[in-house]
C-alpha cells in the first residue's frame, strides 16, 4: 500500500461535502451523513465477501442475497426468543442478545454457504453464463424456502430497547443504532483489512484475486482457500443481514433480492475484486442513497446507477481495478 | 419456398418438425379447436410467450449474454400501448402511437446500457440489467399518475378488437366472429413474421458472428469482429423484440400494470422456457413456452393435490402449497441447467444425429 491512491478516497468526503449546500440545513445534513455511513457500513459488509469470491475465483454469485436475507430471519427467531433480554432497557443485556443474534445468523448463513458452494457453484466453475443462471436459480429456490418455514409475510425485527432512540450533537439528531452500525462495519473492515494485509492467508488471498494460476502452481490449493472466503463471506452477508433488518425494524423475504442490487452496483463502482473499492463504492452508495432520499425520494433508485455510470465514466474498471483482469 | 421463409434453419429432426407443425396448426385453429374463453387465453399467452422468449434467446443463446432487463422491454412495450390508449383514446393511431413511442424508448434505453456495460466487460451487463429493472419497475409502480401506479392501467381499443364488436349474427363452426377472435388472428399473425424475423436474423451472417462471440469473444476480436458493435446490436434487437411482445400482451388483456408485465416471475419464467426448450434455437422457444405454460397450470393443480393428500404433515405441506409453485420451477431450472443444457430441441436434434 505504499502508493496508496488516494483520488477514490478522496469521492466520499467531496460527495458530503458537494450536497451540503444543496441540503441547506448543517443539521440534517448531519443527521443524513450519518445515516449514509451506517448504511454504508452495513452494505460494505455484505459486499467485501461477494467481491472477493469473484475475484478469487472468478465466481458471479446472484445468490448472495439468500445469505442476507437468510441472516436476517435467522435474527428473528433468535432475538423472538430472547424477549427478556431485548426488552430490558440496559446497554448490556441488549447487547448480549444481540451479539448471540449474530453470531447464530453467521453460523447459519455459513452452513448454508458451504452447502451452496457444494452443490450450486462447484459444479459450473469456469462458466459464466451457466453460474449467473444456476446462482439466480438458487436464490429463488432458497428465498421460497425462506418463505415455507418463516412464512412469506414481512416480519417486524424491532430495535432492542436501549438502542432505540437517538443522541443529539448540537442541534443533530443521531439514531443510536446507526453509529452502532458504523461501528461494527469499521471493526469488520479492520479485521478483514488486518488478515488480508497481516496474515499468511491473507497474501495468499490477495495473490489469488492477482494471479490465480500462478498461487497454484506455487503448490498451493486455490480451491480450499476459495471454500474458505465463500463460507465467510455467506456469513459476513448474514451479519449484514442481520444488520439491515435491525436498520430496516423489519424483513421480508424479498430482502436479499432488494439488497443484492445495491450490493452489485457496490461492486462494479468498487472494482471487482478490491475490498477498499468495496468499502469507498459502499459508503458513496450509502451516501448517495440517504441524501437523495431526503432530496428527491422519486429518483432515489437510479442516483445510484447515475453514480455508478459516473465512476465507470471516469474509470471503466471501477475505482480500484485489480490487476489481470 | 418453405426453406427460404424459414431461413434454412431446418428443424433438423423429424419429431421436432412433427411438433413444431402441430404447433403451428393447434395455434393457427386454436379458437376453433379448443373453445372456449380460457382455452383461447393460454393459446394467445402461448403467441405472447414464443415471441417475448425466443427475442431473449438471441441474447442468451446466441449472444451468450445474460440480461435481466428483457421484463423492462416487455413492460415498456405494454405501457407504451397502454399509456398511449388511455390518454389519446382508443383509436389506430393511438395504437400505433403507443407502439412505435414504445420501441423508441426501448431502442434508447437498451442501446445506452448495451453501450455503457458492454463496453467493459460482458459480465457486468448481467448485474447492470438488474440493476436498471428493479430500478425502472419501482419507478413505474411510483408514477401513478402516468402508469397508474400498482393498480395499472385498463384502456379500450378500437372497436373492432373489442369482445363485444361482432361481424356477424350467427356462430361460424361454434365460435362467434367477434373483436377477440380478430385480437387473437393479429396476435397470431404478428407473433409468426416476428418470430420468422428472429430466424432470419439469427441465421444471417449476422447472426453467425453473434454464436463465434458466445463461442470464443478472444478469437472472434481478433478475427476484426468488432465485439462489442455486435453484442450492442443483438441486445437493442432483442429489447425492440421483446417491446413487441409487450405491444401483442397489452392489445391481448386491454390491461396492464407492474405485476403483469414487468414482475421478476416473468423473468424466471423466460429463463426457464429458455433453458427447458434448448439455448441457442428459435424452436426450442416456441416449443419451450407451450410445455411450460401449459405445464404452469398443470403443476399448480398438482400441488394442490398433493398439499391436500401431505395436509398431516406439516412441513411437506407447506413445501407443496400451490403458493410455493416458484420452488420447484426454481428447482427444475437449477436441474435442467445441470442436467438437460441443450433442451428438447438440443436432445431430439442430437437423437435424430444417431
Amino acid at each position: 500500500m505504499n502508493n496508496l491512491d488516494w483520488k477514490p478516497l478522496a469521492l466520499v468526503p467531496l460527495l458530503a461535502l458537494a450536497v451540503l449546500p444543496l441540503i441547506g440545513s448543517t443539521s440534517i445534513w448531519v443527521t443524513l451523513t450519518v445515516a449514509g455511513l451506517a448504511m454504508g457500513m452495513i452494505v460494505f459488509i455484505i459486499a467485501s465477501g461477494l467481491t472477493l469470491v469473484f475475484g478469487l475465483m472468478d465466481v458471479l454469485n446472484f445468490g448472495h442475497g439468500l445469505f442476507i436475507a437468510l441472516g436476517a430471519f435467522v435474527a428473528t427467531s433468535v432475538l423472538g426468543a430472547m424477549g427478556d433480554w431485548t426488552n430490558s432497557d440496559q446497554w448490556l443485556m441488549n447487547l448480549a442478545a444481540v451479539f448471540p443474534a449474530m453470531l447464530v445468523a453467521m453460523g447459519v448463513a455459513a452452513a448454508v454457504g458451504l452447502a451452496f458452494e457444494r452443490f450450486i457453484v462447484r459444479p459450473v466453475y469456469g462458466q459464466h453464463l451457466k453460474q449467473i443462471l444456476i446462482t439466480m436459480g438458487g436464490m429463488i429456490i432458497g428465498e421460497e424456502l425462506i418463505k415455507v418455514i418463516w412464512g412469506p409475510q414481512q416480519i417486524a425485527l424491532p430495535l432492542p430497547e436501549a438502542m432505540r432512540g437517538s443522541l443529539y450533537l448540537g442541534e443533530a439528531a443521531v439514531e443510536k443504532y446507526r453509529l452502532l452500525a458504523v461501528g461494527v462495519g469499521a471493526v469488520v473492515f479492520a479485521l478483514q483489512l488486518w488478515v488480508l494485509s497481516r496474515t499468511k492467508i491473507g497474501l495468499l488471498i490477495r495473490a489469488g484475486v492477482q494471479d490465480r494460476e500462478m498461487v497454484e502452481s506455487l503448490g498451493y490449493r486455490i480451491r480450499r482457500l476459495f471454500v474458505g472466503v465463500f463460507v465467510v463471506g455467506s456469513a459476513l452477508a448474514g451479519l449484514g443481514g442481520v444488520m439491515w433488518g435491525l436498520y430496516q425494524q423489519n424483513v421480508v423475504p424479498q430482502m436479499g433480492a432488494q439488497v443484492n442490487v445495491l450490493i452489485f452496483i457496490v461492486i462494479i463502482i468498487g472494482g471487482l475484486g478490491s475490498t477498499g473499492g468495496a468499502l469507498i463504492g459502499s459508503l458513496l452508495v450509502g451516501l448517495m442513497a440517504n441524501y437523495t432520499g431526503f432530496l428527491a425520494p422519486k429518483v432515489a433508485l437510479f442516483s445510484n446507477i447515475a453514480l455508478m455510470v459516473a465512476v465507470l465514466l471516469w474509470r471503466p474498471q471501477g475505482v480500484y481495478p485489480v490487476a489481470n483482469r | 419456398m418453405l426453406n427460404r421463409l424459414i431461413s434454412n434453419d431446418l428443424p433438423r429432426s423429424r419429431i421436432l418438425a412433427a411438433l413444431l407443425l402441430a404447433l403451428l396448426v393447434g395455434l393457427a385453429f386454436a379458437p376453433f379447436l379448443v373453445p372456449g374463453v380460457k382455452a383461447l387465453n393460454v393459446a394467445a399467452k402461448v403467441l405472447i410467450f414464443v415471441v417475448l422468449v425466443a427475442s431473449f434467446d438471441l441474447l442468451l443463446g446466441y449472444t451468450g449474454i445474460v440480461s435481466f432487463a428483457h421484463t423492462m422491454f416487455f413492460g415498456i412495450g405494454a405501457y407504451g400501448v397502454a399509456i398511449a390508449t388511455t390518454r389519446l383514446g382508443a383509436t389506430w393511431e393511438a395504437l400505433a402511437a403507443g407502439m412505435v413511442g414504445a420501441l423508441g424508448v426501448s431502442l434508447l434505453l437498451s442501446l445506452a446500457i448495451g453501450l455503457f456495460s458492454l463496453r467493459v466487460r460482458a459480465i457486468f451487463f448481467a448485474m447492470i440489467t438488474l440493476a436498471v429493472a428493479s430500478a425502472f419497475m419501482t419507478l413505474a409502480s411510483q408514477l401513478s399518475e402516468i402508469t397508474g401506479g400498482e393498480d395499472g392501467l385498463s384502456f379500450r381499443l378500437p372497436q373492432v378488437l373489442m369482445p363485444s364488436h361482432e361481424f356477424a349474427e350467427e356462430p361460424f363452426l361454434g365460435v362467434m366472429l367477434d373483436g377477440r377472435l380478430l385480437s387473437y388472428y393479429l396476435l397470431f399473425v404478428t407473433a409468426l413474421v416476428l418470430v420468422l424475423a428472429l430466424l432470419r436474423i439469427v441465421n444471417s451472417p449476422f447472426g453467425r458472428v453473434l454464436q463465434a462471440i458466445r463461442e470464443n469473444e478472444f478469437r472472434a476480436e481478433a478475427i476484426g469482429y468488432r465485439v462489442v458493435v455486435y453484442r450492442t446490436t443483438s441486445s437493442v434487437l432483442s429489447a425492440l423484440f421483446a417491446c413487441m411482445a409487450g405491444v401483442m400482451l397489452a392489445i391481448w388483456l386491454r390491461y396492464n400494470g407492474p405485476d403483469t408485465s414487468l414482475s421478476f416471475e416473468i423473468m424466471m419464467d423466460v429463463l426457464l422456457i429458455v433453458v427447458i426448450g434448448g439455448m441457442g434455437t428459435i424452436y426450442g422457444s416456441a416449443l419451450g413456452a407451450v410445455l411450460f405454460l401449459v405445464a404452469q397450470s398443470y403443476l399448480q393443480d398438482l400441488l394442490k393435490l398433493g398439499s391436500e393428500a401431505a395436509s398431516g404433515v406439516p412441513v411437506l405441506a407447506a413445501l407443496l402449497s400451490p403458493d410455493r409453485w416458484l420452488l420447484w420451477l426454481g428447482v427444475l431450472f437449477v436441474l435442467s441447467v445441470y442436467y438437460f443444457p441443450t433442451g428438447v430441441v438440443g436432445r431430439l436434434r442430437a437423437g435424430a444425429l444417431r
